[in-house]
């Protein structure tokens, strides 16, 4: 069996990330790697630092220690990721899609850089202004030399015209896509809720990332829009070739599309795998659904059993 | 009816001014959350720099005064511009972040600082400019009383209209005002997104420091005087026009600045001009009571 894609060909490799409030270890020294196209799924009870984590991995919490390296053509090469790590740089970018430590940049910089884009628990959609406008935002890096920072826009020189005229042209395509184009002037806000949630992943494919971060997704959706969900998600990996990572809690999305499972319980991960073996995996279990105090000392020993991550 | 009709012509003119000075408060409001009270002060500035290159254009180079007045507006708006991006740069960008007060009292003090700084380099006293189009279209004539319309009134609801229209546009229509809107919405996502947050901010100090530009120079050429300590008055009546309109709404800011303006006159002309401030004040405080949130306000709803 040749070794799953997030061993041979990663494109995000967490090394030994902690994260510290004052006393309380939200996340402790857990390392896991994400496949260059596949979808991954982070999962764990409430509490299990989930969060915590994107929030390291997209520049909103520094990390107390550990590494994060990305690089969107995938992270072979070890000796360079030494190289950088040894250095003082934040990234590399000579050639091809550079080397970025993620947990040395600011949180617009990774967004900007190394294009890891995310989507929020609570949406963050900006709610008095159009659909369409919140997709052409999202491309504003593109737009803004083209408009000449404002003054071509005003003037409406052809060259602001017609980056214009592209960018409505990918944020029309998007909500094609996300079957909301009769809506495109509608303000963000005064969509329903499944709408929202899928405008703010296309809004954040807008964006052209390399890995897309999904902070639950399937958060407060029914079933049909969970199944919708799904479909796009999916649709994101293979037809645009971008890797996703997302929290979720809802399992029936994750078995669904995931390629690859990390369980986190208490900061720590608990399992790592392929859906199937984590679905299994008696630790998992015990972390989901509590075990009888019998059963706890067989998930203990089963624990212990494990080498340290 | 002749005298309300004259006043209603005076009062628009008052209230273009005071409505181009508003868009500057609201606008600030909107993107940082700010009152910024030296913005009065840096409508004084631009009248003071408006004079000056009038003078400098008419009396040292001998243009006639109408042909000047289009560069004085259009220099007096780059001046005013270039001052108040350092302004921002120098007294406010670095307190933002910090507690909410802070960059408050920096303006106030910012606002004690140009008054002061004109006071010392231009005297306190009036500097007035030669009177500059005169020419009055009477629009009825024969009666007690006769209304007539000035060309300077004319040029002023004009130039407000074009600058209003073509702020709209920007606002509106291009990348700029989409990523102000955007951080006026949420700055910290908007950076995510790519916007550059401190340019746009900078870049909303500089329209409307051209906007406040605007209204010195229409200020000095209907008025054709002004002194040091002129910014305070219309800055407050201008504020009172962007709270009247409802804070961070751009529309609201043109209507509050013209139900001022009309108040303002109407007043002065039917009862006691001593207490035409307190009448455009109470106006304020009438439609706070009723409409927290201004005339054209969005309330503030929390979702939860």
């Amino acid at each position: 069996m040749s070794s799953p894609r997030w061993i041979a060909d990663p494109l995000l490799r967490v090394d030994r990330l902690t994260m510290r409030f004052g006393g309380l270890v939200a996340v402790n020294d857990v390392s896991f790697a994400v496949g260059r196209g596949d979808v991954t799924a982070l999962i764990g009870p409430n509490g299990a630092g989930k969060t915590t984590l994107f929030n390291c991995l997209t520049g909103f919490y520094k990390p107390t220690a550990g590494r994060i390296a990305f690089s969107p053509s995938g992270l072979r090469d070890e000796s360079r990721i030494e190289a950088l790590t040894a250095s003082s740089r934040r990234f590399w970018r000579d050639g091809g899609a550079g080397l970025f430590l993620l947990e040395r940049m600011p949180d617009h910089e990774i967004a900007k850089k190394a294009r890891v884009a995310r989507t929020f628990q609570n949406i963050r959609l900006f709610p008095g202004m159009s659909a369409l406008e919140n997709l052409i935002i999202a491309q504003h890096v593109a737009l803004t030399p083209a408009s000449g920072y404002g003054f071509f826009g005003l003037l409406g020189l052809p060259i602001y015209r017609r980056a214009e005229e592209k960018a409505v042209a990918k944020a029309e395509q998007w909500l094609e896509r996300i079957s909301l184009r009769a809506r495109a002037n509608d303000p963000a806000g005064e969509l329903p809720y499944g709408d929202q949630r899928r405008l703010e992943i296309a809004r954040a494919m807008c964006a052209e990332p390399s890995l897309l971060c999904l902070d639950e997704p399937a958060a407060g959706l029914n079933n049909h829009e969970s199944a919708e969900l799904a479909r796009l998600l999916r649709e994101i990996r293979d037809r645009d070739r971008v890797s996703l990572l997302l929290i979720e809690h809802d399992m029936s999305v994750v078995m669904a599309i995931s390629d690859h499972i990390v369980v986190l319980d208490y900061g720590q991960k608990i399992a790592d795998g392929a859906p199937n073996d984590v679905r299994e995996d008696p630790a998992v279990i015990a972390a989901y659904l509590g075990v009888e105090e019998a059963d706890e000392a067989a998930a203990e020993a089963e624990l212990e059993r494990r080498p340290p991550q | 009816m002749e005298i309300f009709l004259q006043q209603l012509i005076n009062g628009v003119t008052l209230g273009s001014i005071y409505g181009l000075i508003a868009i500057g408060y609201t606008m600030v409001f909107g993107i940082i959350g700010m009152v910024n009270f030296a913005h009065g002060d840096v409508f004084m500035l631009s009248a003071f720099i408006a004079l000056l290159l009038l003078l400098l254009l008419t009396q040292m180079l001998g243009l006639p005064a109408g042909l000047a007045f289009v560069p004085v507006l259009f220099g007096s708006m780059c001046l005013t511009a270039l001052w108040n991006f350092v302004i921002e740069r120098v007294a406010y960008r670095r307190l933002r972040g910090s507690f909410r007060l802070a960059p408050l009292i920096s303006a106030i003090g910012m606002s004690t600082f140009l008054s002061n700084f004109v006071t010392v380099t231009q005297g306190p006293n009036n500097k007035s400019i030669p009177p500059l189009l005169n020419k009055i279209i009477p629009l009825t004539s024969g009666g007690d009383y006769d209304v007539t319309l000035s060309y300077k009134q004319i040029l002023i609801v004009a130039v407000t209209a074009v600058l209003l229209a073509a702020f709209w546009f920007v606002v509106q229509k291009t990348s700029l005002g989409r990523a102000q809107r955007a951080c006026e919405q949420d700055a910290k996502m908007a950076a995510l997104l790519g916007v550059d947050v401190n340019r746009t901010i900078s870049l909303t100090f500089v329209i409307g420091a051209a906007l406040a530009a605007v209204a010195g120079s229409l200020f000095l050429l209907q008025y054709g005087v002004v002194k040091s300590s002129d910014g305070f008055v219309p800055g407050v009546k201008a504020f009172t026009a962007a709270v009247l309109g409802g804070i961070g709404s751009l529309p609201g800011a043109v209507l509050g600045g013209l139900a001022i303006g009309l108040v303002e006159t109407l007043w002065g002309q039917y009862f006691s001009s001593d207490y035409k401030d307190v009448a455009a004040f109470s106006l304020l405080a009438v439609t706070l009571i009723f409409m927290p949130s201004g005339l054209l306000g969005r309330p503030d709803v929390e979702k939860v």
